[in-house]
């Protein structure tokens, strides 16, 4: 499909707009529809409409598979830390009022750092999964 | 009449839920299953919504000059279902991956009289 | 008229499953799937839940289709037609069809104000939500604040699907067996 000139530009033109809007849905979640879930999926998919335009092993060289892996991982890292955190400073497990000075604002960071996680874990294993059903074909 | 204005969007979704059970059971082709499964997950999301709704009200975003508001609980816990939804079409498609593999086919018919 | 777009979007959906049930080419049945993702999607909209269809048509029309057929390629068949009529599991859909309906029937009707889910917590969450946590989100401040555990759960089972699906579909294994297999038939042949 790389051959074809009007699908590389297209490409080339919207992914910038995806992977920004994915940004805007992940930190306006708290303002309108969005989230964590919403924002890595979408971000999930910029990068599988660059590897469906110019190849998967151009998309692997741009999100490497230990990159993909560890982004995995990661997400549910940082939201179990997220409770810990909550109990180094004194509360219950996932207590977000103790994480600030003032009980409000200890919940937008709450909320900030767990939707972060989600979109992390959510958004590596789509990416992972579409690496795996893509390149089991080319592979026999 | 009214009873039909009342219970048009149940009767719609228990349909669609007998459908996916339907193509669930009676189909052979295990990705045709996989797909059945996928139809029976989402009606049973709009079993859930289509009461929260309130005709007039709108989306459960607090903002000046809105009064009245669908109810927020429903839709957290489809949000959660349709991700595990999707974890679950992403393992069953892995398995149907590795059945034809082994077997050739993915017939269920065949894939028995093979075992 | 709001009832009346919901009841024709559907309607629509009735008749994209029931054309999804008959077809037998599998490259079809997964458009369909897509198309039905769709109109669930704009019906999710039309019902006011708005988070619920950016994650549907991000996740049902989106990632599910891309699934299917990246799978489809791999798997590349076309429905067999049954050997018999499909009449008992007919039969069986039917009758759980009828029996919920008639349940259905004590279910309050359709945007009804009165209704008990719209009188016990919702308030709360609705009115307190954003004073407490500072979200006007008020799906996103219960998602992440007040149903915590909940989603942290979510999120593991994700992962596992993710570490299930690299465990079945891992490559490395396979390679030293392939390699002996073409050794052992290089030897037959010999």
């Amino acid at each position: 499909m790389k051959d074809d000139i009007i699908l590389r530009v297209v490409a080339k033109l919207t992914m910038p707009f995806m992977l920004v809007f994915a940004l805007y849905v992940q930190f306006h979640g708290d303002f309108g529809p969005g989230g964590g879930f919403q924002a890595g999926v979408i971000g999930a998919a910029a990068i599988v409409f660059y590897a469906l335009i110019f190849g998967l092993r151009a998309g692997q060289r741009l999100v490497p598979e230990a990159v993909v892996e560890a982004m995995l991982a990661a997400g549910v890292l940082v939201y179990a830390g997220v409770g810990f955190a909550g109990l180094a400073l004194g509360g219950a497990y996932l207590d977000y009022f103790v994480l600030d000075h003032d009980p409000v604002h200890g919940q937008h960071r709450g909320i900030f750092w767990v939707e972060a996680g989600v979109a992390l874990t959510v958004s590596g294993v789509m990416l992972k999964l579409f690496y795996m059903f893509a390149g089991r074909g080319s592979a026999e | 009449m009214t009873v039909l204005a009342a219970h048009y969007s149940h009767w719609v979704a228990i349909f669609l839920i007998s459908a996916g059970m339907y193509i669930l059971i009676a189909r052979g082709n295990l990705l045709k299953k996989l797909i059945g499964l996928g139809i029976l997950q989402t009606s049973v999301y709009l079993l859930y919504i289509a009461p929260g709704k309130l005709i007039g009200g709108t989306a459960p975003i607090v903002a000046e000059g809105f009064t009245l508001y669908s109810n927020p609980l429903p839709h957290v816990l489809i949000l959660t279902a349709i991700v595990v939804g999707v974890a679950t079409l992403a393992l069953g498609l892995a398995l149907v991956v590795r059945i034809r593999e082994a077997y050739g086919t993915i017939e269920e018919d065949e894939i028995l009289e093979r075992d | 008229m709001e009832a009346l777009i919901i009841h024709v979007l559907l309607t629509a959906m009735v008749v994209v499953i029931v054309a999804l049930a008959l077809t037998r080419n599998l490259f079809s049945v997964v458009v369909l799937s897509g198309i039905y993702s769709f109109l669930m999607a704009t019906v999710l909209v039309a019902l006011d839940a708005v988070d619920v269809a950016m994650t549907e048509a991000a996740v049902g029309a989106g990632v599910s289709t891309v699934l299917l057929l990246g799978a489809l390629q791999l798997v590349a068949s076309r429905e067999a037609k049954p050997l018999h009529r499909p009449f008992l599991p007919l039969v069986v859909a039917i009758a759980v069809g009828g029996v919920l309906a008639y349940g259905s029937l004590g279910l309050p009707a359709f945007s009804d104000p009165q209704a008990p889910i719209h009188t016990h917590v919702a308030p709360r969450y609705l009115n307190d939500g954003p004073r407490e946590t500072g979200v006007p989100n008020v799906v996103t401040a219960v998602l992440a604040s007040y149903r915590g555990y909940d989603t942290l759960g979510e999120t593991v089972v994700v992962f596992t699907a993710g570490a299930g699906v690299i465990a079945l579909l891992r490559r490395r294994r396979k390679r030293p067996e392939e390699k002996q297999r073409k050794t052992d038939k290089e030897e037959k042949k010999a």
